[in-house]
Formats: structure tokens, sequence, C-alpha cells
């Protein structure tokens, strides 16, 4: 445990100490800011025009700040994650590998899983507390509305859960290569790839398309920001994210079978 | 000590170090010689357990490289060709995540760290980031890294490479100094390093060993340089030799 979080501290350290997370950190606040506020500004102009027309008010029964705006928030910062993990992952083992340092890990006496693990849980925290960071948004909303908060919670869950995912992705794609840029490249891709790896699945058959819904992140994610988390989907989670840093692991080792 | 028998390392078909076997005592300080390209790295590599041996075996304070590579790692204290650091750290901070990773406890942690710094000669850097050190200091960082845990090996690759003339003598006392009890393997391709510093010779050249021996032993008659040169030219030469026959020889 010690290892871990003695690599898990230096891999935090690391991402503060270049500018790549103050970067990061502002754009991802800055971009969430400006979705909010639009969404904000359109849930009003909603609420303010059906409540000037005849019989309105059964409409706006029907708005509801959850759906309107605290749902489309969360889609949004999901694509906004999508591309700016692997731009922080993409150094996790590319750089160390780079500035020899690498050498430095696997001749000490700690083991190639205990490295990748704390390599995540360092990278993890720095998104969580980046996720964490727009909870603003939602304290800003029970101040002055409503929202339902098992709801909103549930997608922050969601939101957490795909952050994490994707940053398993991210370092076994920086497992991959000691170039930045390739790592970073290649996570995208990936990352991308699950997003939409259920578009064929109308056209797929029945069998095969339920797989792809499966393996897609995105049914997923949307079912826990209507509030849904059911087993099947932390189940999915818990085996995108174990399965992944086991292969990131394989990855590490390959260095000795090959 | 140190025990290396028939170690074999191939990348695809090539043999980059082949049935090697040497030996070296407690105490000792081994110099490993040879031109660019001969397998120094890649023996150190294997020792150091960052890469497996293709067959062979070598045993380090009597444990296998491979089948117990951990406890070989806790006993062994590494410098590669680029010193390993991380130069967004100070050279305290450095240390004390270096400590930590080779298992040091974590009371000990600090005094190992204040320890090392003063054997190295870092208190008067140990402050600043190591990104803004010069190449002889960096080097010391190296060293310190791989002494922090007391190791009972000391692996050291090209220890006074792309270093000014007064680091270089700086960081060869300093080895020197450390030697102790400690076994020390350095490769270099400096000859006069060699006879400085080093009890115990082994020549590698193109992946085999050509010559084993003290250093007294083989200075009795002539200087290294010359032996050097008559080693790594008649391996070379019958090599050849062995490659193309007499007849290709020729054709050059």
């Amino acid at each position: 445990m010690r290892n871990i979080l003695t690599i898990a501290g230096r891999e935090l350290r690391a991402i503060f100490a270049s500018p790549i997370a103050y970067v990061v950190m502002t754009g991802f606040l800055l971009l969430g800011g400006w979705f909010f506020f639009n969404l904000l500004a359109r849930f009003n102009l909603l609420v303010s025009m059906y409540s000037s027309f005849q019989g309105g008010a059964e409409a706006m029964e029907r708005l509801n700040v959850n759906e309107f705006v605290i749902g489309p928030l969360f889609h949004n910062l999901s694509v906004v994650l999508l591309i700016i993990v692997p731009m922080i992952t993409m150094r996790s083992f590319a750089e160390e590998k780079r500035a020899g340092t690498y050498e430095l890990l696997l001749t000490s006496p700690i083991a190639t899983w205990e490295i990748v693990v704390g390599k995540f849980l360092g990278v993890v925290s720095f998104i969580a507390l980046m996720i964490g960071l727009t909870s603003v948004y939602g304290i800003i909303l029970s101040l002055y509305g409503n929202p339902e908060l098992g709801i909103m919670l549930a997608g922050y869950l969601g939101l957490l859960l795909l952050g994490i995912t994707f940053v398993a992705i991210g370092l076994f794609a920086s497992s991959l290569t000691e170039n930045q840029i390739i790592a970073a490249v290649t996570g995208l891709v990936m990352l991308l790839l699950l997003f939409v790896i259920a578009w064929p699945a109308d056209s797929a058959g029945p069998t095969i398309g339920a797989v792809l819904r499966y393996v897609s992140v995105t049914e997923h994610f949307a079912d826990m920001i209507r509030g849904v988390i059911d087993t099947s989907t932390l189940v999915y989670f818990a085996t995108m994210i174990v399965g992944w840093l086991f292969l990131t692991q394989r990855s590490v080792e390959s260095i000795r079978w090959r | 000590m140190i025990e290396v028998h028939e170690l074999t390392k191939r990348y695809g078909d090539r043999e980059a170090v082949k049935r090697i076997s040497f030996s070296a005592a407690r105490g000792q300080v081994l110099g490993f010689l040879g031109p660019n390209g001969a397998g120094k790295t890649t023996t150190m590599r294997m020792l150091t357990g960052f890469l497996p041996p293709s067959s062979g075996t070598a045993r380090i304070a009597g444990f296998d490289i491979f089948s117990q590579s951990a406890e070989v790692r806790r006993r062994i204290g590494y410098l590669p060709e680029n010193p390993p650091l991380y130069l967004d750290m100070t050279v305290r901070s450095y240390l004390t995540f270096v400590a930590r990773l080779k298992g040091i406890e974590r009371g000990r942690v600090r005094s190992a760290c204040e320890d090392v710094i003063e054997r190295t000669g870092l208190g008067n850097v140990a402050g600043r980031l190591l990104a803004h050190l010069s190449k002889g200091y960096k080097q010391r960082a190296g060293l310190a890294q791989a002494l922090i845990h007391d190791p009972e090996v000391l692996v050291l690759d090209e220890p006074t490479i792309g270093l000014d003339p007064r680091q270089i003598i700086e960081i060869r006392q300093l080895i020197k100094t450390l030697a102790g009890n400690r076994t020390v393997i350095l490769s270099t391709h400096i000859l006069p390093e060699v006879a400085q510093v080093c009890d115990k010779v082994v020549i590698i050249n193109e992946g085999r060993i050509v010559c084993e021996d003290t250093i007294a032993n083989l200075t009795r008659t002539a200087t290294l340089e010359e032996v050097f040169l008559r080693y790594i030219t008649a391996d070379s030469a019958a090599a050849e030799d062995v490659a193309h026959g007499p007849g290709s020889a020729a054709e050059l």
C-alpha cells in the first residue's frame, strides 16, 4: 500500500508541477461554466415563454431543471473529459521512458502492478478534484431552485466513473509508447471509439446490437444521468477499469518478456 | 557476491550478449570495459532486473536475478547511463521519493536522505530543482539515488561520461570512498579510470568476454591501453576470420 501511495503522490505532484494541470483545469471549468450558463439561460427563456402562454401552467409542469440543465451539462462535460483525459495521462508512462526514470521504477523493489495502480490513483485524484470543482453549479442550482438531489448525485457518480474509466484507458495508451503525442492520440481514438461503438447497434442484429450497446460507455452514462444506477452499469464500469488496468500492467511487464 | 554464468541476451536474431561468465567478490571494484556497443549496458540492465536474460543465470548476494528479482533489486543500487532524475523535483524531495520507493522504513527515510546528501556532497544544492543543477551535480544526485538504501552491490553505467575533468576526478574520488565493503561494477571505456578506481577488470567485446583479471596482473608487463587494444583487436580479428574466412578477408 505504501508503495502505491508513494507512486500516486509522485504522479499527482508531477501533474501539478507541469503547467498542463492548470491549463486543463482552467479549460475544463471555463467550458463547464459556459455550458452551465447557456443551459440555464435557455431554461429561463423556456420558463418565461411557457408562463406567458395560455394553459402554459400544464407545460410548465414538464419543465424540470434536472432534465433541462443538469443532464445536458453532464453530457457536455463528458465530451470535454473525453478530450482532456488523454492529455493528462499521456505523460504517465511515456515521459518516464523518455526521461530514463522508467529504469529507476523498474529496478526498484516494487511490483509493476503497484506502479500501475499508483499512477492510476494519482491521475484519478486529479480528475476527481476537477470534477468536484464543478459542484458549484449544483450548489447554485440548489440555492435558487429545487433540483432533485438524488438524480444529480447519480449523475456526478456517472461522470466520475466515466472519468476514471477514461484514465484507465489513457494509462494503457501511455504505456505503449515513449512518445507523449502518440500516447495522447491513441488514447483519444480509443475513447472516441468507446463512445460511438454502439452506432451500428440497430442494424447489426439483436445479439451483436445488444453486445455493442453494453460495451459502449454512452448508454451506461446516460442511465446514470437519468438517475438510474443499476448493477449492470456498476459491473460495466468496474470491469472496464480493472480490465484496462490489467492490460496496462501487462504492457509495462512486457519489457520483461520481449 | 556477483556470479554471472553463461548470461545471454538476444534481441530478435541479434545476440547482444553471448554466454558471458564472470564474478566479483565482496568489496571488489570491478571495471567493466569495452568499446561502445559491446554489451555493457545490456549486461548491467540484466543484473539490475530491468531486462530479463534470454538464457543463463546470475546470482547477486546469493539471489537469482530472474526468479528472486525483488530480493536482488532490494540489494542493488543502479545508476543508469542517464541518471534517472525527475527534473521537476528538488534534490531532497527526489531522494525522499526514491527512499520510499526502495522500501526504507518510514522513520528512517529522513535520516537516509540527509546521510546520502552529505556523503555525495549535495548539501548546498539540496533545496534546488534538479532541472537547474549542473551535469556534475546531476550525476551526484544519480549516485545518491543508487546509494540511498545502502545496497550491497552498486552498478554504475559510465558514471563519468560527459563530465568536465574536475568533475570526473570528484566522481572517481566519490566512487572510491563509497566502495567500502560494497561490490561495485563500473562500466566505462575510459582506461585510466579503471586503473585508478578498480581492482579487477572484465573486458567485453562484441558481446563476449575476452579477458577477466586483476589490474595488478594485467599491468605487470604492459600498460592497460596496450592490454585493452591487444584483446579487442585479437578478438575482432578472430571473429573476422570465423565470419569470412581468410579468402574474403584478403578481398577487403
